[in-house]
């Protein structure tokens, strides 16, 4: 439904039509477990995008760009460059003005205060019943809904869960003793009454054509709650302790406690807020003109973003062309998309001349939900939106379950109880001393550490192929037949363009990350597997592509892979800079011989890649020697007190979809989502199609969310990560009454240059065209202009960008661009974003 | 080995200054002295205690400095060392240390880097101060320096609303507990005559001769003991202050609140324990406060759903089973089950934020849907219910405080609304002036009317004082009334006795210097930002972090800090007030309650909290 509907009916109330709407505004987060990154202001994507944030900013109150003076400082150190600021100027103004307008940048002062609309009808009870409403609500409110929704912190949980929200609190309320509420009246409204939203309104309000305005402002001044709310009711399987709650629950608990703390402050003969209220505020979504200063930001944050496309674009172009290596191929290794990947790949070619990489989201193409051994439940490992049908699970003979499931006694509960805890406080609490002591100086892997490698077991059997006798489990078929099977491998290598030339191994590498006291730990892992690690993908991919029916029939569609070609599942922590691989002993001689050999080149391109990241520690001196620095770095992964174990995906910039041709030689510092592709094999478009229905939400999301959070770190992120608290293992918040805290801590993005992702894809712009205009929910991310995006003729190598729905032709400003032999010295000389570099001789 | 005592005040109080001078962007250098000045601390409370044992552990006394003495009045820093200080001192150094060393990375990029580090060390002070105390005066010098750094590090986080509210909250805690230990200072004058040193008070015979023939003055000290004991520790009522005031860093959290500033009242109970060991009906009142502390707040630990929160109501029961092993006299079991709960609730704390992935996994893999808890199997559905809601509710004892302390108060200052600036002042002029005229002139008074005047002018200071801490238009204008209170409180106190005015001017030559200073910031703030009314929060210390620490010095000048000489002063006018003057006691402690909150709400409300510019990124009021 759009934004704009809202203003239409504004003096009818309709209850569902306010909440539905609502809960479109309402920050989108799923519970910590689920963490996956999204376009923050998605509530605005059928806009433009700078007229949805500039409306975001004035309804909202969020900050939306930098700001004017560090655009300023961009400039003033060549960040933002003149030559690409003069270009958009001229384009926009036309010579005669772009002076004029490029002093309005450089130095006018515009004034900056402003009030957002929300929240201005609720602060009434505030001027004119000098009553802080807010304060003696809320920390009940959160309390009451932390409760119910908890997870497992509390010893004792809420009494009654098995009933929706409000359904239980009624229940409480009605056999007991004590009551949540302090007075008579709302206990009796709760009680009696069928409690219906729009008759709280009339004793809280009093003027329909207020109610919605003052919904607004009141879930907006705890979007945080009300947005895991909506969450949760949206999506009930996120929570594996299963709760029932809705918006609609919330909102009349909060109303009843809100007329209650209000006869308690005034009495039982208060009026209305409508009655005392002098004017009636602006409406909310009424129309956000845009102003020179709004005018002003776009531009240099057009500035700021072509000043980086523009290199890149100038890179592809100047970039010599290179061959497929001469003699025989190594092995080949396929990667997720992830930006994190970037530079390991680049490693991993360098030491090894004759490998080959790809890239292609994480879940390598195979849905399903994983259940590991001893698991009670399933977790999907495939993108959010996708419900898969196929289950695989974990076989495992040796009882490991304790290795997965180290206890560690400070976490347990008994420490909290009376006489238990007097006796663990005495003994236990002298071992807490030599812990503490031990992980500050020696930190190690511990029961707390979240670890990519405990998702799936190294040694244990997948229940890859569907088995007549093994029946469905809960609507879900176990393991995949064989033609599922092909039809899956055969997407996904001609999604990649892997569809000759094979080498003697394959190697699938999924992702995922360790982190020790993180709760943002599913931020971490594989987006493309829904937060989780990537390992069982890898390992289901692969054991496809080795069967020999699989094989017979990839052959009759055109995928021959010989016989020699083994495929091995392997798993990359990025936070370790370490890897796994799987079922190696599966291998024939001559290939696991070779393997070993491979192994090392893994090995020492780890130790390269834990080198270039370490640029951005503090804590590490990036001069040491690449295995001194790897140690470090693994060592950083499970320290208690490193708010920073990798930075993830900060810096994020580009989602290039093409062959590794256009990129290689590119030195891209890691900002760069890689997907390989070949037009030469999908004239059509057909996997180009899947390629950017999935590349387009996944990585655009992760792009916006780091913008959004990198502007406006407290209202749209999570602020700093230090005081956080975390809430019935759903969210976090500061301190204990506070609201949860939805978006990215500050440590997560505090490198990150808010730039928008530029796509760049690799075919014919009419190709290109047509393929996203097959979905709207694509193309509106282009359209809109939350992502930007650059056609590569690949036979002539000319540029186009999208704009206003057409490609019209690019040439970069850029002419040159520095050709460096080793990138090391470069990677030693400073923390910061580097331009782009040819690698080479 | 006596003189080493000083050593170890001195060590961190050097520390604290140089951290002062370090630039804010010098990271390694700010934490390095914090690492070297704790370290150091570290190993030589180990070498000496190692010695100290081979010594065969004997109790150390020594008299320091004489600060002020006059006729029957000497104010002196004692130190002193027992099996108790030494236990305080390994705990505390050995978990300061980890702590600083935690913090190096946890803290980098942290824009209050420097502002953390000086805070600690400013702790770390007066934690020492206080183990190392020798009598209630030096107790209290550090006891007041730990209120301010608990303050100063609740508000860490001083751009955002929650940590400032909760910050002025425990304050108001803090600040009865530092009145409660006022009037023990108080009466224990009366009792002896003198400052006791806590190694008089191990005389038997001494403290029971005293005691023999003034049960009631023991009684009241006893109490006004536990009551700061309580708040510190805090036991009941208290007790909802200490989850509210985790809202700093982690690690700041799990030293202050998870173990060391918590555990010190139950230091206090333990270093005064020969006082009141001989009082069964106090040893039974600690025991049941302990004992029912721990019931209920174990209820509220097991109803939380954050786990920082259950951590903290986890603790305080633990707290509660120490009084009660104190009040048996159990005094080994105590100081070991204390030193047991603080490495513990710091290593939870610590670990908080991994509590996320490790239980998310444990119930992965063993959830069982049907788990109750103790509490079903004991009590029907309606008392769980019951007992449920009220757990949730802190049993109400966060709105209890609320209720009892501010609510009377706003009540009162709302009556004040008729007063401004230039009534005020005329009023003091004119009565003030008369009040000075009748105390060089007591002859012409009858003294029956002269009985009732220090109780007239300490009930006038009062009323200023409330309405300075319920103004919300005038900074300046609470300010001032802050000033006078302290004047009132001089005259009030000079109808008492005779006694020299280089006494007053002790205790007013730092009012008026800091109050001038105070007043000056005030101006000087206005003339950039124009308003500067205390209805909301403003946090100009964003823009002006300068001023705001000179204003802060002002505060705490004004306040009785021991920066300034009117530390000492209210400490002597204090020793004017008869042991019979319950009422002027009182009225003159509870101004001096307010004046602190007044002080603490000044500062708070003008310089940190959200930035009112809404140009800046602004948190939500509710986060």
């Amino acid at each position: 439904m759009s934004t704009k509907t809202v203003s239409h009916n504004k003096h009818v109330f309709d209850e569902k039509e306010v909440i539905h709407e609502l809960k479109h505004f309402l920050p989108a987060q799923n519970p910590l477990k689920d963490f996956v990154h999204h376009n923050t202001l998605h509530a605005f994507q059928d806009m433009k995008f700078f007229e949805g944030i500039r409306r975001a900013s004035e309804i909202f109150g969020y900050n939306v760009s930098l700001s004017l003076d560090e655009y300023r400082a961009l400039y003033a150190q060549g960040r933002i460059r003149e030559d690409v600021l003069d270009k958009i100027l001229l384009e926009k103004f036309g010579a005669s003005n772009v002076k004029n307008w490029k002093n309005k940048l450089v130095s006018e002062t515009y004034e900056a205060n402003f009030l957002p609309r929300i929240g201005n009808l609720r602060a009434n009870w505030k001027k004119s019943y000098q009553i802080d409403l807010d304060s003696m609500v809320h920390p009940t409110l959160f309390r009451i809904i932390c409760g119910f929704l908890d997870q497992g912190i509390a010893i004792w949980g809420f009494p009654e869960k098995d009933k929706g929200f409000l359904d239980s609190l009624k229940e409480m309320e009605r056999n007991s003793y004590s009551s949540y509420f302090r007075g008579k009246r709302a206990k009796d409204l709760l009680l009696k009454t069928d409690c219906r939203i729009k008759d709280l309104l009339q004793i809280l309000v009093g003027d329909e054509s207020l109610y919605t305005q003052y919904l607004y402002d009141q879930q907006f001044a705890h979007q945080g709650w009300s947005g895991m709310v909506s969450a949760v009711e949206d999506f009930p399987e996120t929570l594996l302790d299963s709760r029932k709650i809705s918006l609609q629950d919330a909102i009349t608990f909060e109303l009843l406690l809100e007329i209650d703390a209000i006869d308690f402050h005034c009495g039982n003969n208060w009026s209305p807020l409508s009655q005392n209220l002098s004017d009636k505020p602006i409406d909310l979504f009424a129309d956000v003109e845009e102003t020179e200063v709004h005018k002003v930001l776009k531009i240099w944050q057009e500035a700021f973003e072509w000043t980086y496309y523009d290199e890149v674009l100038a890179g592809i172009k100047l970039k010599n062309a290179t061959s497929k290596p001469a003699h025989e191929l190594t092995f080949q290794a396929m990667f997720c998309i992830d930006d994190r990947e970037c530079s390991i790949r680049r490693y991993l070619e360098q030491f090894d001349t004759s490998c080959e990489t790809f890239g292609t989201p994480g879940f390598f193409g195979v849905e399903f939900f994983f259940q590991p051994e001893g698991g009670q439940f399933y977790t999907k490992v495939c993108p959010a939106p996708v419900t898969p049908k196929y289950l695989v699970k974990e076989k495992n003979e040796v009882a490991f379950k304790g290795v997965k499931l180290k206890k560690d006694l400070h976490f347990s509960k008994h420490s909290h109880s009376f006489y238990s805890g007097w006796l663990i406080s005495q003994t236990l609490g002298f071992w807490s001393a030599v812990k503490l002591f031990g992980s500050i100086f020696r930190p190690s892997m511990s029961p707390a550490t979240s670890s990519s490698f405990k998702h799936m077991d190294k040694h244990a059997g997948l229940t890859v192929q569907h088995t007549h006798h093994e029946q469905e489990e809960n609507g879900l078929q176990v393991g995949f037949e064989i033609n599922e099977m092909v039809d899956r491998v055969e997407g996904t290598l001609k999604s990649i363009g892997l569809v000759k030339d094979f080498a003697p191994i394959v190697y699938v590498v999924g992702h995922g990350a360790s982190s020790v006291n993180n709760p943002h730990f599913a931020a971490y892992d594989c987006g493309a597997c829904c937060g989780r690690a990537g390992s069982a993908n890898a390992r289901v991919l692969s054991e496809m592509a080795n069967k020999p029916e699989v094989r017979t029939m990839l052959r009759e569609r055109g995928i021959d892979i010989p016989d020699t070609t083994q495929f091995v599942g392997a798993l990359h922590d990025t936070t370790r800079d370490e890897v796994a691989f799987f079922d190696e002993k599966l291998l024939s001689e001559a290939n696991y011989a070779n393997h070993l050999k491979y192994e090392k080149i893994f090995e020492k391109s780890l130790d390269y890649n834990a080198k270039e990241r370490s640029r951005r520690f503090e804590s590490i001196a990036t001069n040491l020697t690449p295995a001194m620095i790897h140690e470090k770095i693994k060592i950083r992964s499970v320290s208690l007190f490193e708010p920073r174990p990798e930075l993830n995906h900060a810096t994020n910039a580009l989602c290039i979809v093409g062959r590794r041709n256009l990129t290689k030689g590119l030195f891209l510092d890691r900002r760069s989502f890689l997907n390989s592709y070949d037009y030469s094999i999908d004239p059509e478009g057909k996997y180009l199609f899947n390629i950017m229905k999935a590349a387009a939400p996944v990585c655009g999301g992760i792009n916006l969310e780091y913008y959004f959070s990198r502007v406006d770190n407290q209202k749209l992120g999570a602020g700093t990560k230090l005081p956080h608290n975390v809430m019935g293992l759903i969210g976090v918040a500061n301190g204990i009454d506070g609201d949860l805290r939805p978006g990215l801590p500050s440590q997560m993005i505090e490198v990150h240059d808010p730039v928008r992702i530029l796509f760049i894809v690799e075919h014919f712009p009419d190709v290109v065209l047509d393929t996203i205009k097959r979905l709207y929910a694509t193309y509106e991310w282009f359209i809109n202009e939350w992502v930007n995006l650059v056609v590569v003729n690949p036979e002539t190598k000319e540029l186009f960008s999208f704009q206003k729905g057409e490609f019209v032709p690019y040439n970069p400003l850029t002419k040159d661009l520095q050709k460096i032999s080793d990138i090391t010295p470069l990677l030693e000389s400073t923390q910061d974003n580097f331009p782009v570099y040819l690698i080479g001789a | 080995m006596t003189q080493l005592l000083n050593y170890f005040i001195l060590l961190p109080v050097f520390g604290f200054l140089i951290s002062l001078l370090i630039p804010d962007k010098k990271e390694t250098f700010i934490s390095s002295v914090a690492f070297g000045t704790v370290g150091l601390h570290l190993v030589s409370a180990i070498l000496f205690a190692i010695s100290w044992f081979i010594k065969g552990c004997p109790t150390l006394n020594v008299k320091d400095i004489d600060v002020f003495r006059t006729t029957g009045y000497d104010f002196f820093v004692d130190l002193y060392l027992d099996k108790i200080t030494i236990v305080y001192l390994l705990v505390g150094a050995l978990l300061t240390f980890m702590v600083t060393i935690y913090s190096r990375y946890y803290l980098h990029r942290e824009a209050g880097y420097k502002r953390f580090y000086n805070t600690i060390l400013f702790f770390y002070v007066g934690y020492n101060v206080a183990i190392f105390s020798g009598n209630l005066e030096t107790l209290f010098i550090g006891w007041e320096v730990l209120g301010l750094s608990s303050f100063l590090l609740i508000a860490f986080y001083r751009e955002r609303y929650l940590p400032v509210k909760n910050a002025v909250k425990v304050f108001s805690i803090y600040r009865i507990g530092d009145v409660g230990l006022i009037l023990a200072m108080w009466m224990s004058h009366h009792l002896w005559h003198e400052n006791i040193t806590f190694l008089k008070l191990n005389n038997f015979e001494l403290v029971h001769e005293h005691l023999q023939s003034h049960s009631f003055i023991g009684v009241f000290i006893s109490l006004m003991i536990l009551i700061t004991a309580a708040a510190k520790s805090a036991q009941l009522p208290f007790s909802s202050w200490l989850p509210r005031a985790m809202e700093g860093p982690t690690p700041s959290t799990a030293i202050f609140y998870g173990s060391l500033s918590v555990h010190l009242g139950v230091f206090l109970l333990m270093r005064t324990f020969s006082f009141w060991e001989q009082q069964t009906s106090v040893r039974i009142l600690i025991g049941l406060l302990g004992l029912s502390t721990a019931i209920i707040t174990t209820g509220i630990a097991r109803v939380q759903s954050s786990v920082k929160s259950q951590i903290a109501y986890a603790s305080i029961s633990q707290i509660g089973l120490i009084f009660i092993e104190v009040a048996l006299g159990f005094e080994n079991l105590a100081l070991f089950h204390f030193a047991g709960n603080a490495f513990l609730r710091t290593y939870q704390l610590l670990v908080s934020p991994s509590v996320a992935s490790y239980l998310i996994r444990e119930q992965f893999y063993n959830f069982s849907p049907h788990e109750s808890s103790v509490e079903v199997s004991i009590f029907s559905k309606k008392l769980q219910n019951t007992f449920y809601i009220l757990c949730t509710k802190e049993w109400n004892l966060d709105s209890f405080m609320y209720r009892l302390l501010w609510n009377p108060l706003k009540w009162g200052g709302n009556k004040l609304n008729f007063m401004t600036l230039r009534r005020v002042l005329i009023f003091f002029s004119v009565v003030y002036g008369v009040g000075l005229f009748c105390v060089h002139h007591k002859e012409l008074i009858s003294p029956t009317i002269q009985a009732y005047l220090p109780v007239t002018f300490a009930t006038i200071g009062l009323i200023m004082v409330l309405k300075a801490f319920t103004e919300r238009r005038r900074a300046t204008m609470s300010w001032v009334l802050v000033v006078m209170n302290h004047f009132w409180i001089a005259l009030a106190v000079s109808f008492n006795e005779l006694f020299t005015f280089n006494q007053v001017y002790l205790y007013l030559s730092g009012v008026v210097v800091a109050g001038a200073f105070g007043f000056f910031c005030l101006r000087k703030l206005k003339s950039h930002e124009n308003t500067i009314d205390l209805d909301q929060f403003h946090g100009h210390s964003y823009k002006h972090p300068k001023l705001a620490f000179l204003f802060l010095l002002a505060c705490l000048g004004i306040s009785g800090f021991p920066i300034t000489p009117t530390f000492v002063g209210e400490d002597l006018i204090f020793t004017h007030i008869h042991e019979n003057q319950i009422v002027l006691a009182s009225f003159v402690s509870l101004s001096l309650i307010i004046d602190g909150l007044a002080i603490i709400r000044i500062y708070a409300r003008v310089f940190i909290g959200p930035h009112t510019k809404s140009q800046h990124e602004v948190a939500y009021r509710s986060s």
